[in-house]
């Protein structure tokens, strides 16, 4: 073996093994690795008190407080003990169901999260399928006649959409399908429960807003997919067989070129779960997000933690079943 | 024992050379250059430009811009001069977003070299520690910061430059993964080379390509993070003029003055068009092998 060689082995770290050990140790690796970060995130959540400046009784009752109520709040909610056992404390609780008590509202943390929890995943739902179904025969359209017309002018469009801020889509939707056309409600809500026609009509211009600011990502990512699956060699086969040109596009390269596209949807979920915070407070939606801007100036630290554990935890589960997946729909990952 | 060491320098030609850079993409790359460039500079100077003061009534309120009377880009609904509060919001959106990506690349990228050059349990713990910090959405981690913290320009440039570090660490592993194994690694290695020259002096300048086309995209990200917090109230505190901030004042009024929701949302979509026309340009020229 020269010195090239068994360099080359070091780094890549080859070692022939056997395959379903390979792929047990794989999945075993990958449950430790996912518990690691589940541990980690709950203990962050847990720790957000201690990044403030003097205990949270102190700033949650204010600088009027007497000393006693002070004390007496920090036992109540156990902030006077150390971070390790407030956390076991909380995990303990957290698995019976239990996320404490709103400061605010003296509700349990768990009903109202509950309350909210279905605005929000309508709202992140919707717009994800909302701009998935503009993205993606967009950009197949688009890669299938690259450099027309169409791909300039929507490849041009997502680049411009993709630097203008959720905030400000908002705002202009509102300036032009509320307040100059008033075809839709300028802000406000309607559950399921009065009419599916009424929800629709307060829920769309939200889920637009939320929709063409998440678009952009989608078809950029899947144009330039399909656009390098349209070069592969069995695209050239099926084009000299014969197919018609939609037929392949459809059934032979839409698959093997949403790969990537998917991984990024399952992020952008995560991102709109947290992201529709904006849209919440711009049209006054009761979901999750305005409930978190509710209960910033209140302090009301244990209905924040529960939101941010709720949000980051679905991120991280959503994810890990996104990649347990992958070998599902990608018949070339199995042998991996 | 003969070892043949791959010259890059002697790569042969590719053959089918990617098309080269249009002319509109190339006077694109120009302006947004020229418009950040333009941006520098307004916010450097913005103390000694004969502008009135951010938080000064200068005239009567809600005066629209180019009529004639009043300043120039009119006053807003309390009176105050609307282009110096522009201005002076260039200089809070580029410290934050300039200053948190600056943190974010110079731990990223060390941790990033470590992981790839160490592997084993450093790696491992790096991984995890990334995944972690990407599970929480950056908005939503904020505004948990806002409940303990009293948000400002520094809290927004540490806490922001700290969520984005995962990303880096993940580029720079990646990139310094695939140049691990090139000979010229090795070739270091046998002169006798340290594990500090070989990480800073071989490996970080081979891999740092991706990551500056990166980071330009990422300043343009924490521009709109930094933008969203204010509009929603909890970023930078007024009277302070942040452009997403000036959006929330001026949205109660879309009827009767939608100007003084128009100008900052111009502001902030060229500052972000802008920077994201760079990182793309720099990232076309790198997969085109530095031809532009």
């Amino acid at each position: 073996m020269t010195v090239l060689q068994r360099e080359r082995a070091r780094v890549s770290n080859i070692r022939p093994r056997s395959h379903t050990l390979h792929r047990l140790r794989s999945i075993g690796g990958r449950a430790l690795h996912l518990v690691a970060v589940l541990v980690l995130v709950t203990l962050a959540g847990t720790a957000l008190t201690d990044l403030m400046p003097g205990s949270p009784a102190s700033i949650i009752l204010g600088p009027t407080a007497s000393d006693e109520a002070i004390a007496a709040l920090n036992a109540e909610y156990g902030y006077d003990q150390p971070l390790l056992l407030r956390y076991l404390q909380w995990l303990g609780n957290a698995i019976t169901g239990d996320l404490g008590v709103s400061i605010q509202s003296n509700q349990p943390v768990v009903e109202v999260l509950l309350q909210r929890l279905p605005v929000t995943l309508e709202l992140t739902v919707l717009a994800l399928l909302l701009s998935l179904a503009i993205a993606i025969p967009a950009a197949v359209y688009a890669a299938s006649r690259e450099n027309s017309m169409f791909d300039r002018i929507v490849s041009g469009l997502a680049s411009g959409f993709m630097s203008v801020p959720v905030f400000v889509i908002g705002v202009l939707l509102v300036y032009v399908l509320g307040v100059a056309t008033r075809w839709f409600p300028v802000a406000g809500w309607a559950p399921l429960s009065s009419g599916l026609a009424e929800n629709l009509h307060f829920v769309f211009v939200p889920v637009l807003a939320l929709a063409l600011g998440e678009f952009p990502a989608f078809y950029r990512l899947l144009r330039s997919d399909v656009i390098s699956t349209l070069r592969e060699d069995f695209v050239q086969t099926a084009t000299v067989r014969g197919m018609p040109r939609g037929y392949i596009l459809r059934r032979h390269v839409l698959r093997p070129s949403s790969f990537s596209l998917i991984t990024v949807a399952a992020v952008a979920f995560g991102r709109l779960l947290a992201g529709s915070v904006v849209v919440e407070s711009l049209f006054a939606l009761p979901g999750l997000g305005s409930l978190a801007l509710q209960s910033i100036p209140a302090k009301d630290i244990p209905m924040i933690q529960g939101i941010v554990v709720l949000v980051a935890v679905t991120y991280v589960l959503i994810n890990a079943v996104v990649d347990a997946t992958y070998a599902l729909l990608d018949p070339r990952m199995r042998r991996i | 024992m003969t070892v043949t060491l791959e010259d890059p320098a002697t790569r042969p030609a590719r053959t089918s050379r990617p098309p080269r850079f249009t002319l509109t993409r190339r006077v694109g790359f120009m302006l947004a250059v020229a418009w950040i460039a333009l941006l520098t500079l307004l916010a450097l100077v913005a103390d000694l430009l004969p502008i009135p003061a951010i938080d000064e009534p200068v005239g009567g309120p809600s005066i629209p811009p180019f009529s004639g009377e009043g300043p120039l880009l009119g006053t807003d609904a309390i009176g105050r001069d609307i282009a110096s509060r522009l201005i002076h919001g260039v200089r809070i959106s580029l410290a934050v977003g300039v200053g948190a990506t600056a943190i974010a690349v110079v731990v990223g990228v060390l941790l990033g070299l470590l992981a790839a050059y160490t592997r084993g349990a450093v790696e491992r713990i790096i991984n995890v520690l990334t995944d972690t910090v990407l599970s929480f959405p950056p908005l939503l981690l904020l505004l948990a910061l806002a409940t303990v913290v009293t948000p400002g320009v520094p809290t927004l440039v540490i806490a922001l430059g700290f969520l984005f570090v995962p990303p880096f660490v993940r580029l720079t592993r990646a990139a310094a993964l695939s140049q691990l194994g090139r000979d010229y690694i090795t070739a270091a290695r046998s002169l006798g080379a340290g594990h500090a020259r070989i990480l800073f002096r071989e490996l970080l300048p081979n891999s740092i390509q991706p990551i500056i086309s990166y980071s330009v995209v990422v300043v343009a990200l924490i521009i709109v993070i930094e933008g969203s917090l204010s509009f929603l109230g909890v970023g930078v505190p007024a009277p302070a003029p942040s452009w997403g901030s000036m959006i929330a004042s001026g949205k109660d009024n879309l009827t009767r003055a939608p100007y003084l929701v128009i100008a900052p949302s111009l502001m902030i979509f060229l500052t972000v068009f802008a920077f994201n026309t760079i990182g793309d340009h720099l990232r076309r020229r790198i997969a085109t092998g530095g031809e532009s």
